[in-house]
């Protein structure tokens, strides 16, 4: 009798427990299925351009509503998608996956829905091929993210303070001022003379990014990692490059020391803090958001120094626990056909990955009236049109991280310049452990 | 001798059972019985019940996740056995984070106990609207964490801060808050300083107050002073008090997040705590490993061996204060 009743009380627990779990999980079941309408939620970091994409696609299905989440830095985005793909359960139902993030989802592509099974394979002609192979497991048995954007690198500068300094201000013969990273140091040394107040570049970190891509592009193809995923960083000859570029810049004290999109280089973007900035093309979005007024007509875009490259860009992946797999495919197919990448390239200057997009005369020809009517589409297409692929490692973001807080503490007077390599090369086995 | 005011286990036993009539007696005296020795612990239970699911499987699952090379984005998963805990002991990172957490828990905390029971001493004077003094103790208590270290982050800026323009107004040249190791730190518990001062006041008010005014009246006619006074009655009676701020300071300050996150503007990533790591804390050391660089694994190992080292040093202050106190 006596087990009877301890059998009855640990079944009257175990009732308690099973119906408290199922409260709680039962809470966020809160799209209104009753109403027929679906509410899709996309995650995305920085700019991506989507509002008007939103109302329009709203508009033409009724049944969806969109809501999007937006974290503005990248690094912040990191770590959220992490605990969400993980655990199963938080992630929007579209969610934004860029180039440094997406070999390291690659490795578990089970979390994703497999993207042909939703009319994914005729989509391929609308992608620059590297893009689409880059988004297409290895086996090549499912694509797991649709390409947004590009990168591709232009070279922003103040057009107001270049004036000041007695430098050229037309963008065609301040591009002519700096083939190579050596003539933009040099130039730049004649600026800081000139103009001891405001820094010629924003800091390390930007050129870091864009020094190392633009090496790994036009050598070996890789940068941190090579195409085994083996670190690489202290025997690759284009890596070693960048960095001493980098470092050129930051003894001549040339730059402000700011990363980007932290909160001094916002604020810093509304006073005259720096004169120029590594411009792939989505950072016009970023630039027009945080020096709103008090930069609009001051900052123009020309070519960067170094030849081609690109930095950046994203693909659109639809998360396994998503409750509508089906609409969500359809509006990622939406968001990254070559109709939406015209659409975000208006909006935020997103260079398209899709060539059809990127031949469209909205996006060849468009001009952008922020930055003195910089032909933005022919600058960006030109440089796109050079582009090749770098492939980069799943550990690739935190080996990054790590390389810029060196160059952040050399120019914080911390680590000396000499010294600033091996620790360099420290920190990056240390991040790639 | 007590007296067992327990209702008696001999009084209550029912007749040895002969026949069906006594056995169902049985069965309600065993139900009376298990309503007078079990309702206790059936009314406890929630709070075990709670602590179980959030408290104990947790400690046990990190346990379990630390064991392991595992990858939250990777989705990796192998048994290390105990590689992580022995690469914990020679990580010249997690020692870093360790000294930095340390050296922001001296600077808070201690500061903060001594102004704490200053101003509680004060407070427990006759003086004119009390009410309203107490209560603006508690006001930076009930401000959000985050608006608290987004505002001194600002103030401590180094080109546009309040505090630097402060310091040339006097002749001191600017600081870089967020540059220097031992700065930041200042800087830092501060900001944990702004925040629970009041709080700790307000808990050795408490217990000032409960101490018997006339202890003080006999020790005032045998002339002792006022210093004397709080040294000789105020503090040892407050031992108890003491002890549990310590411990509670000691618990949240070896936990430090929020305010160095929200400090670390000059790097990407905020977890970093500056880019020599000169003010990353354990906690976000932790983080950094678990969410940001993809080694779950590992940063369940750190956050065992920030366990341990809370109860560690919870034990030694306990220890200590309790020594300091017991010589007078």
């Amino acid at each position: 009798m006596r087990a009877t009743m301890r059998r009855g009380l640990s079944t009257a627990v175990a009732a308690l427990l099973v119906g408290g779990l199922a409260v709680a999980c039962g809470g966020d079941d809160g799209d209104d299925s009753g109403s027929g309408t679906i509410e899709l939620t996309v995650d995305v970091f920085g700019e991506f351009g989507y509002d008007q994409l939103y109302k329009q696609y709203e508009a033409s299905h009724p049944n969806i509503k969109i809501k999007q989440r937006k974290v503005s830095t990248l690094d912040d985005y990191k770590p959220r998608l992490q605990q969400w793909i993980a655990t199963g359960s938080g992630a929007g139902d579209v969610v934004g996956i860029e180039e440094g993030l997406l070999p390291t989802y690659m490795q578990q592509s089970g979390k994703f829905v497999n993207l042909f099974d939703h009319g994914g394979k005729e989509l391929e002609k609308n992608f620059l091929p590297w893009k689409w192979q880059m988004g297409v497991t290895p086996d090549g048995k499912q694509l797991v993210g649709l390409g947004t954007d590009i990168g591709p690198l232009g070279m922003c500068y103040r057009k107001d303070l270049f004036k000041a300094a007695g430098l050229p201000t037309e963008r065609d013969e301040v591009s002519k001022l700096w083939p190579t990273w050596d003539a933009f140091l040099s130039t730049g040394q004649k600026f800081q003379q000139k103009q001891p107040k405001t820094k010629w570049l924003d800091g390390p970190t930007a050129l870091l990014r864009a020094t190392v891509l633009q090496g790994a592009g036009s050598g070996p193809g890789y940068s941190y990692f090579d195409k085994s995923n083996n670190l690489v960083f202290e025997t690759n000859p284009s890596v070693k490059q960048a960095f001493d570029t980098v470092l050129k810049f930051e003894q001549a004290k040339l730059t402000a020391d700011m990363s980007i999109f932290t909160p001094p280089w916002q604020t810093a973007l509304k006073r005259d803090t720096f004169a120029t900035l590594p411009c792939p093309s989505w950072m016009l979005g970023g630039i027009e958001e945080f020096s709103g007024e008090h930069g609009k007509g001051k900052w123009d875009v020309a070519t960067v120094p170094g030849g081609s490259g690109y930095w950046g860009g994203s693909w659109l992946a639809v998360p396994k626990q998503t409750k509508h797999p089906k609409e969500a495919a359809e509006l990622a197919k939406f968001l990254s056909s070559p109709q939406g990448q015209i659409g975000a390239f208006k909006d935020k200057n997103t260079f398209p990955s899709s060539p059809q997009a990127a031949q469209d005369p909205a996006v060849a020809e468009a001009k952008s009236p922020y930055f003195n009517d910089a032909p933005t589409g022919k600058i960006f297409s030109d440089m796109a049109a050079q582009v090749k692929p770098v492939h980069l490692g799943p550990k690739n973001e935190d080996v990054r991280q790590a390389v810029e807080n060196v160059l952040i503490a050399v120019g914080q007077g911390k680590v000396k310049p000499e010294e600033a390599w091996s620790k360099a090369v420290e920190e990056a086995e240390k991040a790639a452990r | 001798m007590a007296t067992d005011l327990r209702p008696g286990r001999k009084g209550r036993r029912p007749a040895p059972p002969d026949g069906p009539p006594a056995a169902r007696r049985t069965w309600r005296a065993r139900l009376a019985r298990l309503d007078v020795k079990g309702a206790p612990y059936a009314f406890i239970s929630p709070f075990y019940l709670v602590f179980l699911i959030f408290g104990a499987f947790p400690l046990v699952y990190t346990l379990w996740v630390s064991l392991h090379d595992w990858g939250l984005a990777s989705g990796e998963r192998e048994w290390v056995g105990l590689d992580n805990y022995e690469y914990l002991l020679t990580d010249g990172d997690f020692w870093h984070a360790t000294v930095n957490t340390l050296g922001i828990f001296a600077l808070s905390t201690i500061p903060q106990l001594i102004i704490a029971m200053f101003l509680a001493s004060q407070l427990n004077r006759t003086m004119r609207a009390p009410t309203l003094f107490r209560i603006g103790m508690v006001a930076p208590l009930i401000t959000s964490t985050a608006a608290v270290a987004i505002v001194f982050a600002q103030l401590f800026d180094h080109d546009y801060g309040f505090v630097n323009w402060g310091l040339d107004l006097i002749g001191i040249g600017p600081i870089d808050w967020q540059v220097s190791r031992g700065w930041s730190w200042a800087a830092i518990a501060t900001m944990v300083n702004w925040r629970w001062t009041g709080y700790n006041t307000l808990i050795f008010l408490a217990a000032m107050q409960a101490i018997p005014k006339d202890l003080y009246e006999a020790a005032a006619i045998d002339g002792a002073s006022r210093i004397r006074q709080f040294w000789q009655i105020t503090v040892p009676l407050l031992r108890p008090t003491i002890i549990f701020t310590v411990i509670i300071s000691t618990i949240g300050g070896l936990q430090l997040f929020t305010e160095p996150v929200l400090f670390s503007v000059d790097t990407p990533n905020k977890m970093d705590g500056g880019a020599l790591h000169q003010f990353q804390t354990i906690t976000m050391y932790m983080f950094d490993n678990a969410f940001g660089d993809d080694r779950y694994g590992y940063g369940a190992t750190v956050a065992w061996a920030l366990f341990l080292m809370i109860i560690v040093f919870s034990l030694l202050n306990f220890l200590f204060i309790r020594r300091t106190g017991g010589a007078k």
